[in-house]
């Protein structure tokens, strides 16, 4: 078993395309940076500066947003399906 | 209930089991009916406030006209008031928004610029933008970015949950603005901070989001992320299922987002073994009727909503 992650229609250029990915479980950061290796243009668009996740970048776990679990520390188990998704005004279609 | 006039319906808004929903007898969740404000949402208190301020401070006179990009509910709602207080109110929205929200914005008397409907409401805001630069007469409230948004709910919504309901444990409200969660966030904070404060997120279809990069990104600045404990993403087949069985179950004719914030209070409701949930309903289902979603299944009326924003 491992998990899904689901791309955003914004990041799917790069990584082929595809709507979700497959990974293996551990530590999100550690999903996270497997991905990155693989997909060296989703590394550029998921991290920050700081190397914690970019200021307009949700991640959820199993719908949760992990910055309210324990951040890039949080686990991600088989089975479970991680989200990424650009930060929006939700309810609206409006930008500044 | 003897009011001067209608300016005095907005809030106080009453609170109402809906226990169906409950997994337990000890967990009780209860529905915040903003439907019941004037323009039949949340956002006749965030106008009202919005307007209060800038009259207070001087910068909304019999001279000035309001201006605000909107196509939707903080809209309908200026327009009310505007026409009570005497203002004019041009509201720049798209040619592309629904019909039936240019209607109610005037049928109370607002005006209407329309912006260019592929540059969707980014290119509203842009107009309106534009439009306040070039003409000192445009006042621009500016929701996202106002603090009498969120001063409004601490002043009023949180208050009158904690007069009905003492007990409250958990809030949850979606997430648009970030107004009423930052707001009744901060008064629980302050008043009652063992309440848990939960956001329930819309995940819209892919053409919502309509970004060309992540740099177009957007976080609205009222909104004040430490006052969360959670925030859970809700997609449009959910909400949209639950918004079909408030009518079902307990008679509540509710707009889709709150759907979400009934999935997000059961989830919740599951994990504790006692509590008061207060789950906010930021508007009825009046406004979402065209879209016909309680008379079909509802995974055919999420696709039909997945596009819209809601």
């Amino acid at each position: 078993m491992s998990v899904k992650v689901n791309i955003p229609a914004v990041l799917r250029s790069a990584v082929g395309g595809s709507k979700s990915v497959e990974a293996e479980s551990g530590q999100l950061r550690d999903v996270l940076v497997s991905l990155g290796q693989k997909y060296p243009a989703l590394k550029e668009q998921v991290f920050g500066p700081d190397g914690g996740l970019h200021k307009f970048v949700n991640v959820y776990i199993n719908d949760e947003d992990v910055r309210y679990l324990e951040n890039l520390d949080s686990k991600v188990a088989d089975g479970d399906t991680v989200a990424i998704l650009p930060a929006v005004a939700g309810g609206s279609r409006q930008a500044p | 209930m003897l009011l001067e006039n209608m300016m005095g319906l907005v809030g106080n808004t009453p609170l109402v089991g809906i226990q169906s929903f409950s997994p337990s007898p000890d967990v009780r969740i209860w529905a915040k009916l903003e439907g019941q404000n004037p323009t039949g949402s949340v956002k006749d208190r965030v106008a009202l406030a919005m307007i209060e301020k800038a009259e207070v401070e001087g910068l909304l006179t019999s001279a000035k006209i309001l201006l605000e990009p909107t196509s939707g509910n903080t809209g309908i709602a200026l327009a009310f008031l505007a026409r009570q207080k005497g203002y004019r109110l041009v509201c720049v929205m798209p040619e592309t928004a629904s019909k039936e929200r240019a209607q109610m914005i005037k049928m109370f008397g607002g005006e209407i610029v329309f912006s260019k409907g592929v540059e969707g409401s980014n290119g509203a805001i842009r107009l309106a933008k534009q439009m306040v630069e070039a003409d000192s007469k445009y006042l621009m409230l500016y929701q996202y970015g106002n603090d009498a948004n969120p001063g409004s709910h601490y002043e009023t919504t949180g208050p009158e949950i904690l007069k009905d309901l003492p007990t409250v444990t958990h809030f949850i409200a979606g997430l648009g603005t970030g107004g009423t969660l930052t707001g009744v966030g901060k008064f629980f904070r302050d008043n009652r901070p063992e309440v848990r404060v939960i956001a329930a997120e819309p995940e819209q279809g892919d053409l919502v989001y309509g970004l060309r990069s992540l740099d177009d990104g957007f976080i609205p600045p009222v909104l004040d992320e430490s006052v969360l404990h959670g925030k859970i993403k809700v997609n449009s087949n959910t909400s949209v299922k639950f918004t079909q069985d408030l009518v079902s179950n307990e008679g509540i004719f509710a707009g889709i987002s709150c759907g979400a914030t009934v999935y997000v209070a059961q989830k919740i409701a599951a994990k504790i073994e006692s509590g008061d949930i207060v789950c906010l309903f930021a508007d009825g289902g009046w406004k979402y009727l065209s879209t016909e979603i309680w008379d079909i299944h509802h995974d055919i009326a999420a696709k039909r909503v997945e596009y819209m924003p809601w």
